[in-house]
C-alpha cells in the first residue's frame, strides 16, 4: 500500500528534472529564500550553536533509554484518558486507523501534515476502504490535487509554481465562477480556505503527525505555521496521532530546546506561528476538543537502526536544512529521490526503511560537500552515514561492477608505490603526448562521464616524483 | 618523530595523486612556500591517501593505504599536503579507519595531529604573514568543501592573498558551495555534478575576474575543464602557484606555447 519506490531509477528521474525549466526555477526559490533566513536568524541568537551541541546529546540519552520513555509516554497517555497503539509495520499501522475509521463509521477524515501518512501511504488505503481522506496543509491539498508525493519534507509543493496551482484549483474546484481572478497567492489561499472549512467541519476524523512526543506528560505536540492542525484535531469525533518511536522527548522543559532550534532551522523563523499541545482527549468542562486520543506509533524499522551505526540518524527533528543546503537537493528536487524523504536525510533513512538494494544510488549520489551536517540542528553526520551505506553496498557487492573493477585496480597499484610511480609516469607521459600540446582533451575513452561535459587537462607529462627525484640529484 | 634540523621543522610533503599525476608545479609551489617559511621539504615515496576507496566503501584498501601512508610519513615534524581534500583525509577520517584498534589508535592520533592543509599550515602553524611576490591582476578564490568544513581553511588562503602586491581580490556569489566535483561522484553521477559545475563557474564568471584560484586540484580541474568548454578564458591555478610567484607557467588546461585547439 505504501507509496511506490522509484529511487531505483534515481538517475532517470534526475535527468527529467534537470531538464524541467519551471522545476528548476522553483528549486532556485528554495535555494534563494530558506538559506539566507536561516543564516540571519542563527545569527541573532548567540548560543545557537550551543544549543545544537544540547539537543545532540539530548536525543542520544533519549535513544539510549527509548524504551523507557516509550513505557512512561504510554502511562501518562493512557491515565489521561488517550490510547497508546504500537505499530511495528506501515500495514499495522494503517490497519490500526482503518480499525477507528470503521468503529466510529467515518467516511471523512482530514489529515494535518505527516511525513508518518505519507510513509505508510495512509491515504491510498483509507481511499480504498471508501474512506476520504482531505489534506488540511495548504502544501499537502495542492500535491493530493495532483496526485503527486511531496518533494520537500516542509515544504511539500515547493516544485510547483503560482500557474500551476491557480490551473489545478480550476480543474478541481468547480463550484466556483470560471471568471474569478485567482492571480494573487492570497486569492489561491483563500479559495482553499473556504473549501477546508467545509471539510473541517464535516470530518468524522482528524489525523495529524507530531513533531514531539512528551513522556513526562503524555503530550503530542504539533509545530505548524497555517493553523490548520488544530481545526483538524479539535473539530472531529476523534484525534488520531501518527508518529514514530524517535519522536520521543524527556521532558516539556525539553521541548522547548527543540522548540528553540527547529523553525530557525527549517524556514528560518525563530518559532513558527502555532504549536500545538495536545494530552488526551476533551475533558469534562472542556469546550471542545475530540472525544477519542489516539496515538499510533510506528516503528517500521527504526528499532533496528537503534542498535547499529545509523543510530545517530533517529536525532533527525525533520526541519529540511539539510535538503535546503544541499547542491545535489538543488539540482535534482525532491521528487528524483524516489520516496518519501528526500535530501541528505533521505539519502540515510531512506535505504534503512525501504533497504539499500533499492535506494542504494540515494547514499552515492553525494559529493560529501558536508554542507548538510554543517546546518543540521541535532549534528547529524549524514556524509559519513551516508558513507556507511557505501560500505555495506560493497560489503555485499551491490555496487556496480565497473566501479568496483575499476577501484580494485587503482586500490593494487596504490598499495605498490614502486610499480605505481613506474605505471604512472609511463601513463602520464603517454597522456601528455597524446594531447598534442593542446593542453586539454575534450574526448577521453575512460571519462567519459568526465568528457562529455568538461574538458579534461592534459598531465604535465612528467610526474612529481619522478621530477622531484630529478631535483635532489642536481643538487 | 625525527628532531628538527636545527630550528627548521622538517616537513613531509604528502602531494597527492592528481598533482603528482598531473599538475606537478603546484608541488613544486608547495615547496617554495615551505622552504621560505623556513621548513625542510622532503618527499617520501607516496601513492595516495586512500579516499576513493574510502569514500566507495572499500574499507579494506583505505586502511592498507592509510597504514602505507602513516608509516612513510610519521618520521616528519610535520605532514603538508596542498589539498584540503587529502589532509581532511588523513587529519580526520584516518582516526575513523583504525577506531577500536587498540594497537593503531594512539600511533595514529599522534600522527594525525601533524598533518596539515598548506595554507592552515603556513598561517596557522608557521605563522606566515605574508608573501613577497606581485601577480597583475584581479583573482576570486573558491572554498573547497572538505578543507572548508573539516580543517576551517577559509581566511588563511585570502589573508596570504591580500598579501601579494598588485593582487586584488573579488570574491564570487556563494564561494562555499561545492563545484560539483566530488570524486568520483562526477563520472558516477556526470549530468547532476555538471548542473552544479555550471552553476559554480556563472558565479566565477560573474566576478569578471580573469583568474579563478583554489586549494584543490580536483576542483579546480573540474572548474577548469567547465570554463574552457563553455568558452571562457578564465585561467584557473592552484593558490599555491600565485603565492609561490610561479603564475607565469600556463594555467590548468592551457598548453604551453601559444597552441589552442
Amino acid at each position: 500500500m505504501t507509496l511506490r519506490v522509484t529511487s531505483p531509477q534515481f538517475k532517470e528521474n534526475a535527468r527529467r528534472a534537470l531538464a524541467d525549466r519551471q522545476l528548476q526555477k522553483a528549486l532556485g526559490n528554495v535555494e534563494q529564500n530558506f538559506i539566507e533566513k536561516r543564516r540571519q536568524v542563527a545569527a541573532k541568537l548567540p548560543e545557537f550553536d550551543l544549543l545544537r551541541d544540547a539537543a545532540r546529546d539530548l536525543k542520544d540519552h533519549t535513544l539510549a533509554h527509548l524504551d523507557l520513555y516509550l513505557e512512561a509516554y504510554e502511562r501518562r497517555v493512557t491515565a489521561a484518558g488517550g490510547q497508546v497503539h504500537w505499530a511495528v509495520t506501515a500495514e499495522e499501522a494503517c490497519g490500526v486507523v482503518l480499525d477507528i475509521c470503521q468503529r466510529l463509521g467515518a467516511r471523512l477524515v482530514t489529515k494535518g501534515k505527516s511525513m508518518i501518512s505519507e510513509e505508510i501511504g495512509l491515504n491510498d488505503f483509507l481511499l480504498s476502504h471508501d474512506i476520504a481522506a482531505v489534506e488540511t496543509d495548504l502544501g499537502e491539498y495542492i500535491i493530493q490535487l495532483r496526485h503527486e508525493p511531496p518533494s520537500h519534507i516542509i515544504a511539500p509543493a515547493v516544485h510547483l509554481n503560482k500557474e500551476q496551482i491557480e490551473a489545478d484549483f480550476r480543474r478541481v474546484h468547480t463550484g466556483f465562477p470560471a471568471e474569478r481572478n485567482l492571480e494573487e497567492p492570497t486569492s489561491l489561499l483563500a479559495e482553499a480556505r473556504s473549501v477546508l472549512r467545509e471539510k473541517f467541519l464535516a470530518a468524522d476524523v482528524g489525523i495529524t503527525g507530531a513533531n514531539f512526543l512528551v513522556a513526562e506528560t503524555g503530550t503530542s505536540i504539533i509545530v505548524t505555521n497555517e493553523g490548520n492542525g488544530d481545526l483538524t484535531q479539535t473539530l472531529p469525533k476523534a484525534h488520531i496521532v501518527l508518529a514514530s518511536v524517535d519522536k520521543m522527548v524527556p521532558t516539556l522543559e525539553d521541548v522547548s530546546l527543540f522548540l528553540r532550534l527547529l523553525a530557525r532551522s527549517a524556514t528560518g523563523q525563530e518559532m513558527s506561528v502555532y504549536t500545538t499541545f495536545s494530552t488526551g482527549p476533551r475533558r469534562a468542562g472542556d469546550p471542545d476538543g475530540p472525544g477519542e486520543y489516539h496515538v499510533v506509533i510506528l516503528d517500521n524499522g527504526r528499532s533496528a537502526m537503534l542498535g547499529g551505526e545509523f543510530r545517530e540518524m533517529l536525532r533527525c527533528i525533520r526541519c529540511g536544512a539539510c535538503m535546503n543546503h544541499c547542491p545535489v537537493y538543488h539540482a535534482v528536487g525532491g521528487h528524483a529521490y524516489g520516496w518519501v524523504y528526500p535530501g541528505p536525510m533521505g539519502a540515510v533513512l531512506t535505504p534503512s526503511l525501504v533497504g539499500i538494494d533499492k535506494a542504494g544510488h540515494l547514499p552515492n549520489a553525494s559529493m560529501f560537500c558536508g554542507r548538510c551536517e554543517e546546518v543540521c540542528p541535532v549534528r547529524i553526520p549524514l556524509p559519513k552515514l551516508m558513507r556507511h551505506w557505501r560500505e555495506r553496498e560493497f560489503e555485499r557487492h551491490l555496487s556496480p561492477a565497473a566501479m568496483r573493477w575499476g577501484l580494485g585496480l587503482w586500490a593494487a597499484f596504490a598499495r605498490r608505490p614502486r610499480l605505481y610511480r613506474f605505471a604512472t609516469r609511463i601513463a602520464m607521459k603517454m597522456l601528455s603526448l597524446l594531447s598534442l600540446g593542446f593542453g586539454r582533451f575534450r574526448w577521453l575513452p575512460f571519462a567519459r562521464g568526465w568528457t562529455k561535459y568538461r574538458n579534461f587537462p592534459a598531465p604535465e607529462g612528467v610526474t612529481f616524483q619522478a621530477a622531484w627525484k630529478r631535483r635532489e640529484k642536481k643538487a | 618523530m625525527a628532531a628538527a634540523t636545527g630550528s627548521r621543522p622538517r616537513v613531509g610533503l604528502f602531494v597527492t595523486c592528481l598533482v603528482d599525476l598531473i599538475r606537478p608545479r603546484i608541488g613544486f609551489a608547495a615547496a617554495k612556500l615551505l622552504e621560505d617559511a623556513g621548513c625542510l621539504v622532503e618527499v617520501p615515496s607516496q601513492t595516495c591517501c586512500g579516499q576513493p576507496a574510502f569514500n566507495s566503501g572499500d574499507r579494506a584498501s583505505a586502511r592498507a593505504i592509510a597504514e602505507q601512508v602513516i608509516a612513510a610519513f610519521e618520521p616528519y615534524d610535520y605532514v603538508v599536503a596542498p589539498s584540503g581534500s587529502c589532509a581532511g583525509m588523513i587529519r580526520v577520517h584516518y582516526p575513523e579507519l583504525f577506531a577500536g584498534d587498540p594497537d593503531w589508535t594512539p600511533r595514529v592520533e599522534a600522527f594525525c595531529r601533524r598533518v596539515h592543509e598548506l595554507m592552515s599550515f603556513l598561517v596557522d602553524v608557521i605563522e606566515v604573514e605574508r608573501v613577497d611576490v606581485i601577480f597583475d591582476g584581479t583573482v576570486t578564490y573558491h572554498d573547497s568543501c572538505a578543507g572548508l568544513r573539516e580543517l576551517g581553511v577559509k581566511t588563511q588562503p585570502r589573508k596570504l592573498l591580500t598579501s601579494v602586491g598588485n593582487l586584488s581580490l573579488a570574491e564570487m556569489k556563494d564561494p562555499d558551495v561545492c563545484c560539483g566535483f566530488g570524486g568520483t561522484f562526477c563520472v558516477k553521477y556526470a549530468d547532476i555534478s555538471n548542473a552544479i559545475v555550471e552553476k559554480k563557474v556563472v558565479n566565477v564568471v560573474a566576478t569578471g575576474a580573469p583568474t579563478l584560484l583554489a586549494g584543490d586540484l580536483g576542483c579546480l580541474m573540474n572548474m577548469a575543464g567547465k570554463l574552457q568548454r563553455m568558452g571562457k578564458t578564465v585561467a584557473v591555478r592552484h593558490v599555491a602557484e600565485v603565492l609561490a610567484g610561479m603564475a607565469q607557467e600556463p594555467a590548468i588546461g592551457e598548453p604551453a606555447k601559444a597552441k589552442r585547439p
